[in-house]
């Protein structure tokens, strides 16, 4: 017999096709069976389980693109169940896990051990990407079209960036042998050494050693150049700046295979947040003026930005209770990523299709992943959420291992309801 | 114990000068004048803080401040507990924060704390039960060095407003720097920094200082050369080139202190590296250096940081 879930009554929302209407959806085993307006309810039998949706959101599952889930090496810090319960209370039922673990992702074995880890927890799709370079150490390259083959989306040294220009160029280059993406983290390293904010008047007053925003642009103008050279494929993670977005929107123009993702706290946030050395808003790029903040919601807002990633990056207490410069990078962010999200919509910057949009269907194009989409026939991974309910961000009651969110009160709107991943509520909110 | 020590100084820590009202500056000012007559007295020794524990922390090496700070401690008839702790190894096993709730369990009644990270002294006052002094966090602020700076001023030159301040030298690394800006400016002082764009930093006119990079032009007709001393480790090719192309451009020798009002005064922090920022015979020219006043009033400046501090059952912020 087979397992049959119809979602009633449901504001259907699915950015790739452009849908927004009152609608019902099936469920059958774990995949969208139908979808459209009120669906025949006569003759369903009696073995199906119905959800009033009450008029609520149905969208397709979040797919994040940036997260760190501790395993291997830092499961002190977050593991594949408590970052799995995180992307599930997040609504994030796909996710994309950076390879700056302990061991490096940079072998077939460890790709192979995320994806078994993930399965049997079975709370969010995770995928991982390869490091670009053995060990994240910015040398030699990884086996690229083997690691692919084994599973990794794309190819990244995470945290780092891949420095060397040459490196960078045979990166991009053998890449492109196989139509492979790599992703960069856009920061000019021997610029950023050593820093610990945005450089400006608030760090100076701080008397912190800072980052200068130029460390950006600068990385990215030179890969824009190496783009040009290979044609490869090319995502820049996270951008923060203005300089950097309106080089990727004059690349795109150019015709230039780029794309590029920002986390909330680039446009939920700026310096100010560091306040009196609040290392919650310690994280890397830094977050940065006001102008830039704008500029982030500007390239969101006119497509420059392809998508929103949560950047999860859990820290222990230990990490972060230290003087400001000693303490490590990093928010957690899948339990706050589609409120924050929302807030572009709320504040009318963007369409909800739009925001969905970027946390959807492309990062999933991006990388290539059966997700992002609500059609007949796709995995059924979906996330069910009041639009306008206010409510109050509250830190100790995050899923994940670590609280490191500089979040704590924070009013925001749009509550999730319920999380479906292959057909089955892996969250679903209480009261 | 006098009705101004109520009020005077409504603050539970002095973490910085940067929040602080003319007002609550001009009266630790006031307090530690009295000290500089007590302390010219052959008997110096008040009773108090008799029965107050004083901790000196020191993550950082000193030995003029937390001498200073002892001798200000033991002068008002505290007990004065050294510690010398080595941020490094902290690191390693026990944290700041460890630090600071073992230190708490021992009662103090002040903790006079030196880090060489910025917002560290804070952070550690977040965990304590007692007043905390900050003795100098990183690049960040050392709000005793500008009291005992702006009481050596007050006392040559008889006031703050209006006197033409340049500080020279390293001002991107400096804690003495931006608690000295914070104060002048405060007390509506002109403010001038010196130094070659390498070490200063990033929107620092933001702090109300006029730039120059020019050693003539940044000293013209001012009332005051404060010197900061360059460290070491800076001098070889990070952030300038040599010692001798420094001191050729920065350096204060006679030359260059001839573009400043006849009657400046020339100041240092200590310790001084001479004939690399400073000329050793114009440090020792008493008519126009006041280093070793600086010393002096550093000892009265800090008797009143912890007369305003030490004393419990206070409402304070």
């Amino acid at each position: 017999m087979s397992a049959r879930t119809l979602f009633r009554n449901a504001r259907l929302l699915d950015p790739a096709s452009g849908l927004d209407r009152l609608g019902d959806l099936m469920v059958e085993d774990g995949k969208i069976a139908a979808l459209g307006p009120a669906l025949a309810r006569d003759g369903l039998g009696s073995d199906i389980a119905i959800v009033d949706c009450g008029g609520a959101c149905l969208a397709p599952g979040l797919v994040d693109i940036r997260v760190q889930l501790g395993e291997p090496g830092a499961e002190h810090k977050e593991t594949m169940t408590t970052g799995g319960l995180a992307a599930a209370a997040g609504g994030v039922t796909t996710m994309v896990a950076l390879p700056n673990t302990e061991p490096v992702i940079d072998e077939l074995a460890l790709v192979e051990f995320v994806a078994r880890r993930a399965r049997d927890i079975a709370l969010a799709n995770v995928r991982t990407y390869a490091a670009a370079t053995k060990g994240l150490k910015g040398r030699e390259l990884t086996e690229m079209g083997l690691l692919a083959a084994a599973g990794a989306v794309a190819f990244t040294d995470g945290t780092a960036a891949i420095a060397d220009t040459l490196v960078m160029r045979r990166a991009l280059s053998y890449a492109s042998t196989f139509d492979l993406l790599v992703v960069q983290h856009p920061e000019e390293p021997s610029l950023a050494m050593g820093g610990a904010m945005n450089e400006g008047e608030i760090a100076t007053r701080l008397g912190l050693p800072a980052i200068s925003p130029a460390a950006e642009i600068i990385m990215l103008e030179r890969d824009l150049r190496l783009v040009e050279i290979t044609g490869a494929r090319y995502h820049a993670a996270h951008v923060s700046t203005a300089a950097a977005i309106d080089a990727i929107r004059r690349a795109k123009a150019r015709g230039l295979r780029v794309s590029c993702d920002t986390a909330p706290h680039y446009f939920a946030l700026n310096e100010t947040a560091v306040g009196e050395y609040r290392t919650f808003a310690k994280v890397s790029p830094p977050l940065r003026s006001e102008p830039d903040r704008r500029a982030v919601v500007e390239g969101l807002a006119d497509g420059t930005i392809d998508a929103i990633a949560s950047d999860h990056t859990p820290q222990d207490q230990e990490s972060k209770r230290l003087p400001f410069a000693s303490a490590e990078y990093g928010i957690v962010g899948l339990e706050t990523l589609l409120p924050l999200a929302l807030e572009l919509y709320h504040n009318g910057h963007l369409g909800l299709l739009e925001v969905l949009r970027k946390l959807t269907a492309r990062p999933a194009e991006l990388l290539r992943l059966p997700a992002g989409r609500i059609e007949a026939g796709a995995p059924a991974d979906l996330v069910l959420f009041d639009l306008d309910r206010p409510w109050r961000i509250d830190v100790d009651g995050f899923h994940s291992k670590c609280k490191n969110a500089p979040y704590e009160g924070r009013p925001v709107q749009g509550r999730l309801i319920r999380t479906v991943l292959a057909g089955r509520s892996v969250f679903i909110a209480k009261g | 114990m006098s009705a101004g020590s109520e009020t005077g100084f409504p603050h539970r820590h002095l973490l910085g000068i940067e929040g602080l009202s003319p007002d609550e500056i001009t009266y630790l000012l006031d307090r530690a004048e009295r000290y500089v007559e007590q302390n010219r007295q052959a008997d110096k020794k008040q009773s108090l803080l008799r029965g107050r524990t004083l901790i000196n922390l020191f993550f950082e090496t000193s030995t003029r401040t937390r001498t200073s700070f002892e001798l200000a401690g033991k002068r008002l008839g505290a007990d004065v507990i050294n510690m010398s702790v080595q941020w490094s190894s902290i690191k390693k096993g026990e944290t700041l924060i460890d630090t600071a709730v073992t230190l708490n369990a021992m009662h103090p009644d002040v903790l006079i704390v030196r880090h060489p990270e910025s917002g560290a002294v804070q952070l550690l006052a977040e965990k304590v039960d007692c007043a905390v002094i900050n003795a100098g966090d990183g690049s960040h602020e050392h709000p005793t060095q500008a009291l005992l700076d702006a009481l050596t001023i007050r006392r040559r030159k008889g006031r703050l407003q209006g006197l033409v301040v340049a500080i020279c030298g390293d001002i991107l690394h400096s804690r003495v720097a931006r608690s000295n800006i914070a104060l002048l400016n405060t007390m509506g002082a002109r403010l001038r920094v010196v130094a070659p764009p390498t070490l200063l930093p990033a929107a620092i006119e933001r702090l109300g200082v006029e730039v120059f990079h020019d050693m003539g032009m940044g000293l013209k007709g001012v009332d005051i050369v404060m010197m900061l001393r360059l460290q070491t480790e800076r001098m070889h090719g990070s952030f300038v080139p040599s010692i001798r192309e420094y001191f050729h451009f920065f350096g204060l020798d006679r030359a260059k202190l001839a573009a400043a009002k006849d009657d400046a005064l020339i100041m240092h922090p200590g310790p001084m590296n001479r004939g690399v920022e400073i000329d050793t015979e114009l440090a020792d020219d008493i008519d126009r250096s006041v280093i070793r006043q600086q010393v002096e009033m550093g000892v009265a400046v800090r008797m009143a940081c912890l007369e305003a501090l030490g004393q419990p059952q206070r409402n304070a912020t």
